[in-house]
């Protein structure tokens, strides 16, 4: 009994021995990034969406693509920094919960042992999440969180590559005035937004901007998310009438105003949405012919046929069966420039990682969005963020139509819904 | 008082209906076999999800979906009581719940694993638009579910009152032990009463359908209602369910409009706590 014992001891730990030597080995090989995202719960639309978004990006870096030409990390298989190394994203559920986003960003660094985190999609979780990244000393790149707060913090791990909420509130003033100059009407501005992180600190933001530039103070309206009805919501803009209307909501929120403004016959004659719901392929396919004329922001563009964004956008669509929308490829994006960073480093080491990406200084045709280039300032803040205004026109799908030096059509006024 | 006014009031008195019908499930397995059932919200979802599928395959509206969608939540109901509840019901209270919570999770994730993440939709118009009457905005699809609310309302009371399937039902769940003494056999009793159950709950998923959007998680967006509605009617009382509806419906919809969206379920569920403060048994309970 006791030899069994023994023997039975001695078999799991050469087992284990094996086990840990083969692990190490594959290490050697593998960059593990951790990818904290919401794929379950109510944005798991969004999350399932990312994924394959995150996949096709680990499809470019991990094979030989010469077909992007000059796309960074495209060309050879693998990250050439690191001698070919090949890089692996550790999803992992948040299920929209900060809690447990926090509990995953734990886990991850502490069990998978990964080397740097993105995510988390909701601003709420990727609050929560990069806090324990800022506690162990592992860069956070943040591709698609846009509420203000989240780069002031004095974090020195976190980076953020997508326009925040303060650009957009400025591109829609802009867009507003360049509308108003054509004739339209938009003296009067409400803000219809969720009371999370995201759509509370859009708000607080855009209002701001707009009362800084001597304009009224946006009529306020907000909810708690994952509403079962939005009628009362609908009625007060029907009585208060704005000229515009500015919708800061995800997805299934987003449906039902669609739906009820339908019911309700309630048309603003302008809306504008701040992309979250409005970019989900599934918005689109549930209730676009019933939104036609929303505008929305994005930082996505197709761009001519065999150019390299228009490679990956048929890349995406083989993947996930959609049309790449401006949240996933904006997520898709901040993935690229994180491991571009650590091909730049040679190494897995986090503080190496930090300095690489506080060296990013990305150009345009280096990018597949529509930024100016990526350099980080102190806060960790791409400074080269930049985006456009597109519009759903014909209720299936966007298309660029502000700035004038990037629109593919006029804007169309007023919406027209359905 | 303007015309405003009197839609934000109807829309909540539709809404209430709506509150009732998916409630009505419950009230009859948490009201009258005292299970809490959690996995409730997740039998609205699959209704839901029948009725898309229905839509799907045949084109078929909600004339066709709804009936399809009570026989397949009903078998649905059946196989639950016989696979598990009956089994739980032996357990302590915790089993119960840990028993249903778990059957609620294994459901929506096997839709999710199924029809995906994505959010769902039926044509906005599948039922018939919206009428307008005297500046009022009255939407067919929620017409419908409201008046099938009223009828799902009066049979079950119909039913629990005047017929003798629902006395044994009522015997069943007052005392088993005696009900098998008068020759009532219990299984087949709450089994019924899980059919009846689950099928009402699948005929109202598949109304909710035509003007909610259907997601995997949507049972737990809608299933915290179910949960007030049944204990502010009354456990097992229908009509205290249909009664509790419209009241938290135009609550929920006059808050919303006077003080705001963020505010209503504050409203909503202090004056429902200061509610069963005065009166524990519910607007329609029994002491």
């Amino acid at each position: 009994m006791k030899f069994k014992h023994i023997l039975g001891l001695l078999c799991a730990a050469s087992m284990s021995v094996v086990f840990l030597a083969g692990h190490a080995s594959a290490q050697d090989k593998t960059v593990k990034i951790g990818g904290i995202f919401p794929l379950s719960g109510n944005a798991a639309s969004t999350g399932v969406h990312t994924k394959a978004a995150l996949e096709v990006a680990m499809d470019i870096i991990n094979n030989a693509h010469p077909e992007l030409g000059n796309f960074p990390l495209a060309k050879n298989a693998g990250l050439a920094g690191l001698g070919g190394a090949k890089v692996e994203v550790v999803f992992a559920d948040n299920q929209g919960s900060p809690a447990t986003g926090q509990n995953q960003a734990l886990r991850l660094i502490t069990e998978e042992k990964v080397v740097a985190l993105t995510g988390a999609y909701q601003s709420g979780i990727t609050l929560t999440a990069s806090a324990i990244s800022e506690k162990y000393g592992i860069p956070f790149l943040n591709g698609e969180s846009v509420a203000a707060n989240l780069t002031e913090r004095g974090f020195k791990w976190f980076f953020r590559t997508t326009p925040v909420a303060s650009d957009f509130a400025k591109i829609y003033f802009d867009f507003l005035k360049d509308m108003k100059a054509a004739g339209a009407k938009t003296d009067s501005v409400a803000l219809v937004h969720d009371n999370t992180e995201y759509g509370t600190s859009v708000a607080t933001v855009i209002t701001s901007v707009f009362k800084a530039n001597g304009e009224n103070a946006p009529i306020d309206i907000a909810y708690a998310p994952n509403a079962t009805d939005v009628q009362a919501q609908v009625l007060q803009l029907k009585e208060k009438k704005p000229d515009v209307l500015i919708m800061i909501s995800y997805t299934s929120d987003a449906i039902l105003f669609a739906k009820t403004m339908q019911s309700l016959d309630y048309k603003p004659a302008m809306l504008i949405a701040d992309d979250a719901g409005y970019s989900d392929p599934s918005f689109i396919k549930a209730v676009g012919k019933i939104s036609q004329g929303a505008f929305n922001r994005s930082s996505w563009s197709v761009g001519p046929a065999g150019s390299p964004t228009a490679l990956i956008a048929d890349m995406y669509k083989k993947k996930s069966g959609d049309e790449m929308d401006d949240t996933a490829a904006r997520q898709m994006q901040g993935l690229f420039v994180l491991c571009d960073a650590i091909d730049r480093a040679g190494s897995t080491d986090p503080a190496k990682i930090q300095a690489a990406l506080k060296a990013t200084d990305l150009k345009p045709d280096q990018l597949m969005m529509g930024y100016k280039g990526v350099k980080f300032d102190d806060k960790g803040q791409n400074i080269l963020a930049a985006g456009v205004m597109i519009q759903l026109q014909d209720g299936e799908n966007y298309t660029t139509v502000w700035p004038k030096a990037n629109a593919q059509k006029a804007p169309v006024l007023p919406y027209k819904g359905w | 008082m303007s015309i405003i006014l009197v839609q934000v009031i109807v829309g909540g008195l539709l809404l209430g209906a709506v509150y009732a019908l998916f409630s009505s499930g419950l009230t009859l397995v948490w009201g009258m076999m005292n299970i809490v059932n959690f996995a409730h919200g997740d039998f609205v979802m699959l209704g839901m999800y029948v009725a898309f599928v229905v839509y799907t395959l045949l084109g078929a509206g909600p004339l066709l979906g709804a009936p399809i969608a009570m026989l397949v939540l009903a078998t649905v109901g059946v196989i639950v009581y016989f696979g598990l509840i009956r089994d739980i019901m032996k357990g302590p209270m915790l089993a119960q719940i840990l028993g249903t919570f778990g059957l609620a999770l294994l459901l929506r994730y096997s839709v999710f694993w199924w029809f995906g993440a994505n959010f769902l939709s039926l044509p906005e118009n599948i039922v018939g638009g919206t009428y307008e009457i005297l500046g009022l905005r009255l939407q067919a699809s929620r017409l419908l579910a409201g008046a099938v609310a009223l009828l799902v309302t009066l049979g079950l009371h119909l039913l629990l009152t005047r017929t003798s399937l629902g006395s044994k039902m009522l015997a069943v769940a007052e005392d088993s032990t005696a009900a098998q003494l008068m020759g009532i056999r219990p299984d087949t009793m709450q089994a019924i009463a899980w059919a009846i159950a689950a099928g009402a709950t699948g005929l109202a998923g598949a109304l909710i359908a035509t003007f909610f959007y259907i997601v995997p998680t949507v049972g737990e967006t809608l299933g915290i209602v179910a949960f007030v509605t049944v204990s502010l009617g009354g456990f097992g009382s229908v009509p205290g369910a249909l009664m509790a509806g419209l009241l938290i419906g135009v609550i929920e919809s006059l808050s919303a409009y006077w003080i705001g969206a963020v505010y209503k379920d504050m409203v909503v569920y202090s004056l429902f706590l200061g509610f069963l403060w005065f009166r524990p048994q519910g607007l329609m309970g029994k002491t």
